[in-house]
């Protein structure tokens, strides 16, 4: 199709700027990676078709003189025909494409976790006060023995005779969760990487291969192998603490990925290694995984390659069928299963899966600890739940829901200055984020952000010992799936039971 | 040198004997009476290195591996080569579906026929550049994704005839030679055919000649007939597929 230059999207935002008290540094020209702001002789000039209300302008702009508003300029209110299916319409009838975003979805479905509240000791029994009395956070993530043998030594001590299989130790149940050098800069994976280390956790490359400047954090590094095998190589399967199979990601579950050739530098090209300037294109599927006998092959084929020193974790989306699909991985072999909520973040994905396909992380969590305890296998592997962990109160639900961890993605991209503007695809990003233009990466400091990424986890993991102690537990194991410290509101009988939970008050 | 009965034993214990045979020095092993022990030579290293397979490999055999040469005197299974890096596999016989899936480098030489899905999402980088030789014919969706190094389809039997599907779809890298022309409506849309020139063959001749060697055949039996090429349209298939929310 011929294309007319003509387009019925008008802008979303406008970018104002009070001329009386801009100064005409230019900062904002050159912050903002979208190229909003020009300088027109004496002033500076907005185009506001190009702002994403990324924030970047006004945050770093002296005087205070730039504001972005929505575009007050309306397109028919319409509860039916909503603005945003509109302008697909148009967007897809000028350029017969599909629709792609960044970040997750934007839809206003029920947040489970804005519905259920956590218990607390009233006379009864007592509460803990965390900041005198211990407080465990440790986490071990792996296959936990289902029995222990024990000895006794020359001593008449007591010694563990069976062989721990292998574990990754977290000093706070958190990981940053899976992105892959090429969808963020270097500069972001590296803040994460200082701040898992100082933080004792972990961050995981995505499939992106492992840069040389982030071997030395191998003990705080988790390595993914998906289905494009990126940069996947002996070494790399035994540089980190574990190895992830990465199979689905809840913003997409079922597709797969394509990084544009644009974004194929030589940096990227090297530690993807593919060559500079070509789509790397992640298949939907792994070809050599059509069944759970198929992923308990490459499970193994990782543990041959890594000695059985490594445990390997499976990645999928929350789907219809999770807790039968999880049962299926764990007998297949996992460690530990990765469950990624239809909330969950993403560098670039079609709006038609990200809005519509997957369930909710509270739902499939809550299903998956039923059905592995049923199957006498829950120790068999431990649960990362991830998809939108917004805040502590988040993490300790999922926990209590039947996680052993939470990984945070988009909350640690939000420490690092993301607005969630959702444009992470285009790799514009003014923060230096996701993207891979040198004068905006540049911008991200990794030691400034990563002490901020340690001081947000410090501070829910805080947050987490509190509510453990006003629960009266001194540890998070003793929380772990414990749905009975779980009660819902403003929920119906079907969601309460999907959840395993009861009404409060009852 | 080391030979190593593998009848009645489990892959875990076959694979770690290979390991610390390796670790010891061994460079050469003989493996007898194998019979479909997974993994072997999965994660291996080291370019002197050779194993002689007697019996038939289990699934992913040289998964990982990354400079050793495998040599199998007879049929191999699924999974050969699987994100290999750098090695060399030798099949005296047929190998099974998914060969040499995200392979980066080293050459996988297949006397036989091979199943479905040969060479899904091989790649090259830099100085490697795998190759896979095909003596006989392949199965369906063969070298979808390719997107870097060379597959190589004889079709060395005459009655072998190309008759799989969905051939080269979303090839983005690298390059096909046949033999033989396949249908060119089973193509994908993504690649385009050519003749092969004197340069191809000129560039082609030392694998042919290596695998000529590897299996003690004539060379000439392989030259005999025009070669074809198939190479992708373009490294970015998708370019156009997408717009900006």
């Amino acid at each position: 199709m011929t294309k007319s230059s003509f387009s019925n999207i008008q802008s979303e935002y406008l970018a104002l700027i009070d001329q009386n008290k801009c100064v005409r540094c230019k900062r904002c020209i050159q912050n903002c990676g979208w190229g909003t702001y020009s300088f027109g002789g004496d002033k500076i000039i907005s185009d506001h078709s190009k702002c994403v209300a990324c924030g970047r302008c006004y945050t770093y702009c002296p005087e205070g003189a730039i504001s972005i508003v929505k575009n007050p300029t309306i397109i028919r209110e319409n509860a039916n025909w909503k603005e945003g299916l509109i302008k697909n319409i148009w967007r897809q009838s000028e350029t017969g494409g599909i629709v792609i975003s960044g970040m997750g979805t934007t839809f206003k479905y029920k947040k489970y976790f804005d519905h259920i509240l956590l218990d607390a000791c009233q006379v009864t029994n007592p509460s803990i006060d965390p900041l005198r009395e211990p407080m465990e956070l440790r986490t071990y993530l792996g296959k936990k023995p289902s029995r222990l043998d024990i000895d006794i030594d020359v001593n008449g001590e007591p010694v563990l005779k069976s062989k721990m299989p292998p574990q990754i130790e977290l000093q706070t149940p958190f990981v940053f969760g899976a992105m892959s050098y090429g969808s963020i800069s270097l500069n972001a994976q590296k803040a994460m990487a200082l701040a898992a280390r100082a933080l004792g956790i972990v961050m995981n490359t995505g499939e992106g291969g492992l840069h040389d400047d982030l071997v030395p954090f191998g003990k705080n590094i988790i390595v993914q192998v998906a289905s494009g095998r990126f940069g996947v190589h002996r070494d790399y399967l035994n540089s980190g603490v574990a190895v992830e199979i990465k199979i689905g990601q809840g913003a997409k579950p079922g597709i797969g990925g394509h990084l544009p050739g644009e974004k194929i530098g030589v940096d990227i090209s090297r530690t993807r290694m593919i060559p500079v300037g070509t789509d790397a294109i992640s298949p939907a599927p792994h070809h050599d995984i059509y069944s759970i006998e198929d992923l308990r092959q490459l499970i193994y084929a990782v543990k041959e390659a890594t000695g059985y020193e490594k445990p390997v974790s499976v990645k999928v989306a929350a789907v219809h069928n999770i807790a039968a699909i999880v049962s299926g991985i764990v007998r297949a072999g996992a460690d530990i299963v990765y469950i990624d909520g239809y909330t969950g973040g993403t560098g670039a994905a079609p709006n038609i899966i990200k809005d519509h396909v997957g369930i909710p992380i509270e739902i499939a969590l809550a299903q998956v600890d039923e059905r592995l305890r049923e199957e006498g296998i829950r120790s068999e592997a431990s649960i990362i739940a991830a998809g939108s962990i917004r805040s502590s109160a988040d993490a300790i639900k999922a926990i209590a829901l039947g996680a052993d961890a939470v990984a945070i993605g988009t909350a640690a991209l939000i420490v690092m200055g993301c607005h969630v503007c959702g444009k992470c695809n285009t790799g514009n990003c003014s923060w230096g984020i996701t993207t891979q233009r040198p004068e905006l990466v540049r911008r991200l400091d990794p030691e400034v952000y990563g002490e901020r990424l340690y001081n947000l986890i410090s501070a829910w993991s805080h947050e987490i010992q509190e509510v453990l102690g006003a629960m009266g537990v001194n540890s998070i194991d003793s929380l772990r799936g414990s749905r009975e410290r779980l009660r819902g509101v403003e929920l119906t009988d079907a969601e309460l039971k999907a959840l395993g939970i009861k009404h409060a008050g009852l | 040198m080391i030979t190593i009965d593998a009848s009645g034993m489990h892959y875990k214990e076959l694979n770690q004997l290979i390991r610390e045979g390796i670790e010891k020095g061994i460079k050469k092993f003989f493996l007898e009476n194998v019979n479909g022990q997974y993994y072997i030579g999965d994660g291996i290293k080291g370019d002197d290195v050779v194993i002689n397979v007697n019996g038939v490999p289990g699934n992913d055999l040289g998964a990982f591996m990354d400079g050793p040469t495998l040599i199998i005197n007879g049929n191999a299974q699924d999974n050969i080569g699987n994100t290999m890096n750098a090695g060399k596999i030798l099949i005296k016989g047929d190998a099974g579906d998914v060969v040499g899936y995200g392979m980066r480098g080293g050459k996988i030489y297949i006397l036989g026929n091979a199943g479905y899905r040969v060479g899904i999402h091989m790649k090259g980088y830099n100085e490697q550049m795998p190759i896979i030789i095909i003596g006989g014919k392949v199965g369906s969706f063969f070298a979808e994704y390719m997107a870097g190094g060379i597959i190589v389809l004889l079709g060395l039997n005459d009655s072998d005839e190309f008759d799989s599907e969905y051939f080269a779809s979303g090839m983005h890298g690298g390059t096909i030679y046949l033999r033989k022309k396949i249908d060119f409506s089973k193509y994908s849309k993504e690649v385009e055919l050519y003749e092969a020139d004197e340069k191809d063959m000129d560039f082609l001749k030392k694998y042919l000649v290596d695998y000529a060697d590897s299996f003690n055949i004539a060379l000439e039996g392989i030259t005999d007939k025009p070669f074809y090429k198939i190479m992708p349209s373009s490294a970015r298939p998708y370019a156009h597929l997408y717009t900006s929310a």
